[in-house]
């Protein structure tokens, strides 16, 4: 397919005498959707907080477009406006509405004037079904809009890759629905993703690239049809297959 | 029965003799809380800000340095100030300096120098607060503001401190009533406050008793009205709990229930000719978007 966007090269993440991740490679191309799964537990969420630089890696690289990001004395700020992410618990500034929300990258980070940061808001808050709730702060809505208007603001930056940390974990299970849908809505138009999840369904319909965790290392990684039906290890048949008995 | 009546009519004696001292009282009692404790502010944001720069291990060794530093220079102010009555703090500044400096440094005029006593004192209690706000905030908050590209200063001035700030204006009421009250011992360089008016008028008469009522009642009015003042203040930076639909197209009504775009489902072309339905059905309204519901 496309260019290679982002490649991990031998990351090692350690909380103190924690080993959490040991020796991750993979790559991702333009228009992949990459879905992580894994147990709780086995450095899924740290990976991609190591992507996005919130975790600064122990050891090893994250390059974005043939330059590494993880670099010392690097200044991450540009680097994450382009890679956007959402967060399992939404992260949504409580001191503003649904549209600010949208808005204050574009108009801080970006430099973008108000009324193009508007009209770029208003798309995706439109895209995500979320306009009518512009004026709305985010405590006043549920957990499924939270996080379209979360999946939004990422949008509005107009990211080339987004990463999604358990992106339907906290929710209610009637509001899942509604934010796979944005999701799928995406991965259909192309957009560039790495979904950490436990929506089997989704990484096995949606995505083009499994990657399976255990033990902060990736045991198995490839298409879905490989992974989910024809696993090789161990590992990966045992994880699999507590979720087909649920 | 006849105790309290007689309280009355000393009281009201007292009032009708020297209201305009206890007025004059009041009147720098409360500019004096008010400066003071904007001043304060001021003081103690910017300690609470300086104190919760953050650092890491990769960060070059002169700006770790700058910043520990600071911390260390906040955190000495801050004991300091806080650890010592105010009354000998004001000694040591307005009696100390002339002292040690043989008269070179001295404060000629009372009100500078109790603003400035009363501010660096609630300066170090509000540099705490600040700080108690700041870290307060859901780390989340943070996560989301570096997550779409904003550096610390864009993320404390959109998404931190307007929050922290709420947060803490419970704090700079309380700062306030308390310096309202503790200005009091601002008599001691002899600034006429309320409680100096007092200590005057018993001076010169012996009515001591009716006169420290009149204190009572006029302290509790000062804090009661600033209490109010900045209930009221609170909720206006609430702002409403309401919020209006925006009806920007005819489909609108529709939203909140996110549904598959048409196409790849066998009810696709159930669902598309459900909306457009629905569209026809509303544009039929007089133009009108929005529902009778």
């Amino acid at each position: 397919m496309g260019e290679i966007i982002l490649q991990v090269n031998h990351l090692s993440k350690s909380f103190g005498s924690h080993e959490v991740l040991r020796d991750i490679d993979f790559t991702v191309k333009k228009g992949d959707v990459t879905s992580i799964i894994g147990a709780s537990g086995s450095g899924k969420s740290t990976l991609l907080r190591c992507i996005n630089l919130l975790e600064i890696p122990s050891g090893g690289e994250v390059i974005f477009h043939g330059e590494n990001v993880a670099g010392r004395h690097m200044d991450p700020c540009a680097y994450r406006s382009k890679v956007g992410m959402v967060f399992q618990s939404f992260n949504l500034f409580s001191n503003m509405t649904v549209l600010e929300n949208c808005m204050v990258g574009q108009t801080k980070v970006l430099k973008k004037s108000y009324g193009t940061a508007r009209e770029n808001a208003m798309k995706y808050l439109e895209r995500v079904g979320m306009a009518p709730y512009i004026n709305a702060k985010p405590r006043q809505l549920s957990g499924g809009q939270k996080q379209r208007v979360a999946i939004a603001r990422a949008l509005a930056m107009e990211p080339e890759v987004l990463l999604f940390d358990e992106p339907t974990s906290a929710l209610d299970p009637e509001m899942v629905g509604e934010v796979l849908e944005v999701m799928r809505g995406l991965a259909a138009d192309g957009m560039t993703m790495l979904v950490v999840t436990h929506e089997m369904a989704f990484a096995k319909d949606v995505s083009n690239h499994v990657v399976f965790m255990a033990g902060g290392v990736i045991c198995e990684q490839g298409s879905p049809a490989d992974v989910f039906g024809n696993p090789q290890r161990q590992e990966t048949k045992d994880f699999l297959a507590r979720f087909r008995n649920n | 029965m006849d105790k309290l009546v007689k309280l009355c009519q000393d009281v009201s004696l007292l009032w009708s003799k020297y209201w305009p001292m206890y007025m004059n009282g009041v009147k720098n009692t409360l500019v004096l809380a008010l400066v003071a404790t904007a001043i304060g502010c001021i003081i103690g944001l910017i300690c609470g800000i300086l104190n919760t720069i953050p650092y890491t291990r990769n960060d070059p060794l002169p700006k770790r340095f700058v910043l520990k530093l600071v911390r260390v220079i906040v955190r000495i102010y801050v004991e300091v100030f806080r650890g010592t009555p105010m009354v000998l703090q004001a000694v040591f500044i307005v009696y100390g300096l002339p002292y040690f400096t043989d008269n070179a440094l001295r404060f000629d005029n009372t009100w500078v120098a109790a603003i400035l006593i009363v501010s660096i004192n609630t300066g170090a209690y509000m540099a705490e607060s600040v700080r108690g706000g700041i870290i307060s905030i859901d780390p989340g908050q943070t996560e989301g503001a570096k997550a779409i590209g904003m550096n610390h200063v864009q993320t404390m001035t959109s998404v931190i401190l307007p929050q922290a700030l709420r947060n803490i204006m419970p704090q700079i009421g309380n700062n306030f009533i308390i310096n309202v009250k503790d200005t009091s011992v601002m008599f001691i360089i002899s600034f006429t406050e309320f409680f100096a008016a007092h200590r005057y008028i018993v001076g010169v008469n012996n009515m001591y008793f009716p006169s420290a009522a009149i204190e009572m009642i006029g302290y509790l009015c000062m804090t009661l009205t600033a209490s109010i003042i900045l209930r009221l203040v609170e909720k206006l930076m609430d702002g409403s709990d309401n919020y209006e639909l925006v009806q920007a197209d005819a489909l609108t009504m529709t939203a909140g229930t996110y549904t598959r775009r048409a196409g790849g489902t066998p009810n696709a072309a159930l669902e598309e000719e459900r909306r457009s339905r629905l569209r026809q059905a509303l544009k039929n309204r007089n133009g009108s978007t929005r529902g009778d519901r």
